[in-house]
């Protein structure tokens, strides 16, 4: 799909790539930001660079669709209909429904722990199968390859109460993004 | 502390392995030869390699690990690191330890580094099946060098044998000094003085280290050799999308310390 030639919002252009996953069983659905090539009004001015972040906020919710179990009216609906730009859709998704979460990774289901910013399809299973030997902690979170500095605040571990737990959204979204770098952040900030 | 010195091999390893269990013994260490150095504390057993042992070990591993653990362990002896060793034997111990599906349990360290150890391979092995730029030479055979970071041309012969059946073709790692050669029936380690070489002119002239671009010599590869690297060079200029331009994507699939092999990335 080309993503940027026509005023669409992100709901309906995932709502569109959902229906073709599930009506035709299409294994992939590719985003394309679109490259100015006319002069034609009705298109972008041929000024305009290619929507890099919106095609990479796209992918990530695609993601979320078919790998990590989450369904489109979670992440995008009538109420919510474009993506973030300074986060992710899945942290999104984290600080708009906090009572979900701390989640207990010695205890809670595969499916929860796969909701946790910071933690990708390889870390949940590794999770899930090495706690049948020991209780988690979190320097073992640390060696899988979680991302601490997200997913601290969405998690408890072994010999780890939840020291976050009365965080704002406002105030975990700071801390967050305070400590990441976004790999798109730096070409924002190089135009000043 | 007891040091098992072996020949470096993998079959080696797995005989050292069962030297240990056969003695019984809680501390011990697996040394390759080339690194091993005497130590007052510890006594040296020398390891005689055995395959009738090697295999015993294996088929015991095989007894109780999937496919894609054998495929890691084998992965760590190949990533040529320090304490593969250390890692392999501790892994091992566990194994046999328990009844438990251990490979799977990645608060171990030694399963953990495992494991990892196994994804780094298995994306070199991958890069490689992509990375590797063949030329002709005059006796019609496809030659290529290689530079990897793991020793990853045991992994990835496999895949060109059978992708190039029907060709000669040898892939030489510069900087183990080992190539693997296929003459379209079997294939053989094969290596290579190159030093020697270059009088006769019939293999490459090659004096890669490390940060050395390799300059095809003249002469040893077919005359159409030139007209094809141009010809990969313009078809990779052309496919290119200038707008769509993301350097730091693009060394990301294809980071720079490969750049040195690969034809389209020699600008003339």
């Amino acid at each position: 799909m080309i993503i940027g030639a026509s005023p669409e919002s992100d709901w309906e252009v995932m709502q569109k790539a959902n229906q073709l996953y599930q009506d035709y069983q299409l294994k992939r659905v590719y985003y394309s930001g679109y490259v100015p090539i006319s002069n034609d009004h009705r298109l972008p001015d041929l000024t305009t660079a290619p929507p890099v972040l919106r095609e990479n906020r796209l992918y990530q919710t695609d993601w979320l669709l078919r790998f990590y179990g989450f369904s489109l009216d979670e992440i995008l609906n009538a109420n919510h209909t474009n993506l973030e730009a300074d986060m992710d859709p899945k942290l999104a998704w984290a600080l708009r429904n906090l009572h979900a979460f701390p989640v207990d990774i010695n205890h809670a289901e595969y499916e929860m722990i796969l909701r946790i910013p910071g933690l990708g399809v390889k870390s949940a299973k590794k999770i899930v199968a090495a706690r049948r030997f020991s209780k988690l902690n979190l320097e073992h979170l640390r060696k899988f390859g979680v991302m601490l500095n997200r997913a601290k605040f969405f998690l408890t571990c072994d010999g780890q109460p939840n020291r976050h737990r009365d965080l704002t959204e406002e105030q975990i979204k700071n801390r967050i993004l305070g400590t990441a770098q976004s790999k798109f952040v730096t070409q924002q900030l190089s135009l000043f | 502390m007891t040091d098992f010195v072996y020949d470096g091999s993998f079959e080696g390893l797995l005989t050292a392995i069962f030297d240990i269990y056969f003695k019984r013994l809680e501390r011990a260490r697996i040394l390759p030869a080339a690194y091993y150095q005497p130590d007052v504390f510890s006594e040296k057993i020398e390891v005689y390699t055995d395959e009738a042992k090697a295999n015993r070990v294996w088929k015991g591993l095989h007894k109780k690990l999937s496919k894609s653990a054998l495929i890691h362990v084998f992965s760590c002896y190949l990533s040529e690191l320090p304490e593969r060793e250390e890692i392999i034997l501790s892994f091992v111990r566990q194994v046999f330890a328990s009844t438990d599906k251990v490979e799977e349990n990645y608060s171990s360290s030694s399963v953990l580094r495992i494991a990892q150890l196994g994804r780094q391979l298995f994306r070199e092995k991958h890069r490689f099946e992509a990375f590797v730029r063949f030329q002709q030479l005059r006796d019609g055979t496809f030659y290529a060098t290689i530079d990897p970071d793991f020793n990853v041309l045991p992994l990835i012969t496999e895949h060109f044998v059978k992708r190039y059946a029907n060709q000669s073709w040898i892939i030489y790692d510069v900087r183990r000094k080992y190539g693997m050669h296929y003459d379209q029936h079997q294939v053989q380690e094969v290596y290579f003085d190159f030093v020697k070489a270059s009088n006769e002119a019939s293999l490459p002239q090659l004096e890669a280290t490390d940060s050395e671009v390799v300059e095809p010599p003249t002469g040893v590869y077919t005359d159409q050799e030139d007209l094809y690297q141009l010809l990969w060079q313009t078809y990779f200029q052309s496919v290119n999308i200038p707008a769509r331009r993301n350097l730091k994507l693009h060394r990301r699939h294809v980071p720079i310390r490969y750049w040195k092999y690969l034809t389209e990335k020699w600008t003339k």
